[in-house]
């Protein structure tokens, strides 16, 4: 028997064809950003860069010198806004995965997540200035900031944590609890491990976004300059995505390569976290027991 | 009659919502019988079972009226809802292979007690392994993926580990779903001589696997228990509800 093709096939077939292209252009339309904006810091802030170039202090006004202080300014940070959002954000998740019912409460608390994270960053900036700044009395300090970095993360890591939780599958509660396993129990034992890297995918995107953030730690206990090094979380810090607005805008006699170096050691910081999330949620992938 | 139940459903009904899952069920489950329960989907039966271990406090929405007793005391009389489940083991309709090793599923259950004591652990993986029909096909493996077993094997691990809580109930669900028939005769062998030392209720979609096992068997079907008796009256009797006998011999369901 033969097949003939209809005029409705070849239709079918052409569309079928058209969509395919178009779609596959629009995707790769998307790469072409990231390379333009790669292409174009390497170019130009590449020459910048040395290995003393990150371990040196900014000088002669900041048209010269390194990095450091903010590099460190940044880890601190990174460091204690994790030590907040991470044990507040993954017990959150924890209740509204294992314990929550679908009542009022629960509905309130996920309308609060969804608003959180949609407020942008200047007015989280100016909530942690006028919250941990002067409500709290915290002054201008790296824990000022932190904490304000700690809120703008903390949405996304209870809804990455979360739903790595939620993916557990639920008959391997059920089998546990029929074993007369309690609930913290199953969490501990069934729950946490079969989603420990998801909520680490969750917690690396989080960090990769505090990273970069200016607005909220300009106002709150990030520095233009500091001839010392932060000691305590009490201190004030200099911080890359702070450093990077300064030497690119404050500073007119700045060699054009050194805000690109900036730009590049920032952007590298990013994208180092979000390869390091990568290879957790591939590791995740293939070790997936079920 | 309730000191010589082990289970007895007074008035049971489950409903999940708005939707009534079973409704109107009395009945009572002597000490060491294999109760069986047959009736096509939809017919209540796994609620039935999930009221026993109370996993309705589990389930969002479930509610259960009237009362289940076991040895003549209300389940939902036990303070300790956890110590209730480990006295009940459940086998369920696609085998859960907890995502650790062999050794850590079976060992689970005494674990959660506080049973560290690795002579005493060591010797009952052996045991519950042996008894579950498993014993020879992982003893060299008991550190692998218990979930990484085939479906069959899971099944067996799944009894062992229930074994391991010692239940005096042993609730299987379908549990031959997802088993070969090889595997399915081996473990039906092991519930036989399990039935010496517990009370067993098992649902099944297998209306032979019921009569080859059952001593006494329910019909549920839509949420309601048609008929309960000796499984080989179920099959034979004249005397059997018109809709028992239409759904043994296959017509509908």
């Amino acid at each position: 028997m033969k097949f003939s093709q209809t005029p409705l096939d070849q239709k079918n077939r052409r569309n079928e064809k058209l969509f395919r292209m178009l779609f596959m252009m629009m995707a790769v339309l998307l790469v072409l950003p990231v390379l333009a904006v790669l292409s174009v810091l390497i170019y130009k802030g590449g020459p910048a860069l040395s290995w003393d170039f990150f371990i040196t202090n900014p000088t002669q006004g900041m048209t010269a010198g390194g990095i450091w202080p903010a590099l460190v300014g940044t880890m601190w940070l990174v460091a204690v806004a994790l030590s907040v959002s991470v044990p507040l954000g993954v017990s959150a998740a924890i209740y509204l995965s294992e314990y929550a019912k679908d009542n009022w409460l629960t509905r309130v608390i996920n309308l609060a997540i969804i608003n959180l994270a949609g407020v942008p960053s200047i007015v989280h900036a100016l909530f942690g200035l006028g919250a941990f700044v002067l409500f709290f009395g915290l002054g201008k300090s790296i824990l000022a900031a932190s904490l304000t970095l700690a809120v703008m993360t903390l949405p996304e890591i209870i809804v990455t944590s979360r739903e790595a939780m939620q993916a557990v599958p639920r008959p391997f509660r059920e089998a546990s609890w029929s074993l007369g396993a309690t609930r913290w129990q199953t969490i501990r034992h069934i729950v946490l491990p079969n989603s420990g890297s998801g909520i680490l995918t969750g917690i690396i995107l989080g960090v990769s976004r505090t990273v970069g953030e200016t607005a909220p730690i300009m106002f709150t206990g990030a520095a233009f300059f500091l001839p010392y090094m932060p000691e305590t979380v009490w201190d004030q810090t200099m911080a890359m995505s702070l450093h990077l607005f300064v030497v690119a805008t404050q500073v007119p006699d700045a060699p054009e390569a050194l805000p690109f170096g900036v730009a590049l050691s920032l952007i590298a910081m990013v994208l180092t976290l979000n390869t390091l999330s990568i290879i957790f949620r591939t590791r995740l992938r293939r070790k997936k027991k079920w | 009659m309730v000191s010589t139940a082990k289970l007895e459903f007074r008035d049971l009904s489950i409903r999940y919502g708005s939707e009534t899952a079973l409704e109107g069920v009395n009945l009572s489950i002597k000490p060491n019988e294999i109760f069986g329960i047959i009736g096509p989907a939809n017919s209540g039966k796994t609620s039935f079972l999930r009221s026993i271990n109370r996993m309705d406090e589990m389930t969002t929405g479930m509610k259960v009226g009237g009362s289940v007793l076991l040895d003549g005391t209300d389940v939902r009389a036990w303070r300790n809802v956890f110590a209730l489940r480990s006295r009940i083991g459940v086998v369920f309709p696609l085998p859960v292979g907890l995502p650790m090793t062999i050794r850590q599923n079976v060992t689970m259950a005494p674990r959660m007690k506080g049973i560290k004591n690795k002579a005493v652990l060591e010797e009952l993986v052996e045991r519950c392994l042996r008894r579950a029909a498993l014993w020879d096909e992982v003893k060299d493996r008991l550190d692998s993926l218990g979930s990484m077993l085939s479906g069959g094997q899971q099944q067996r691990l799944t009894i062992a580990r229930a074994l391991s809580q010692e239940p005096d109930i042993l609730l299987l669900d379908e549990f031959s779903i997802a088993v070969d028939p090889v595997t399915t005769m081996r473990i039906e062998d092991v519930l036989k001589e399990l039935k010496e030392e517990m009370t067993i209720v098992l649902v099944t979609n297998l209306v032979q696997q019921a009569r080859r096992l059952a001593d006494r068997t329910a019909f549920f079907l839509n949420g309601k228990c048609i008929e309960i008796g000796e499984t080989e009256d179920l099959f034979t009797s004249d005397s059997r509800d018109p809709l028992t006998r239409d759904y043994v011999e296959g017509r509908f369901g």
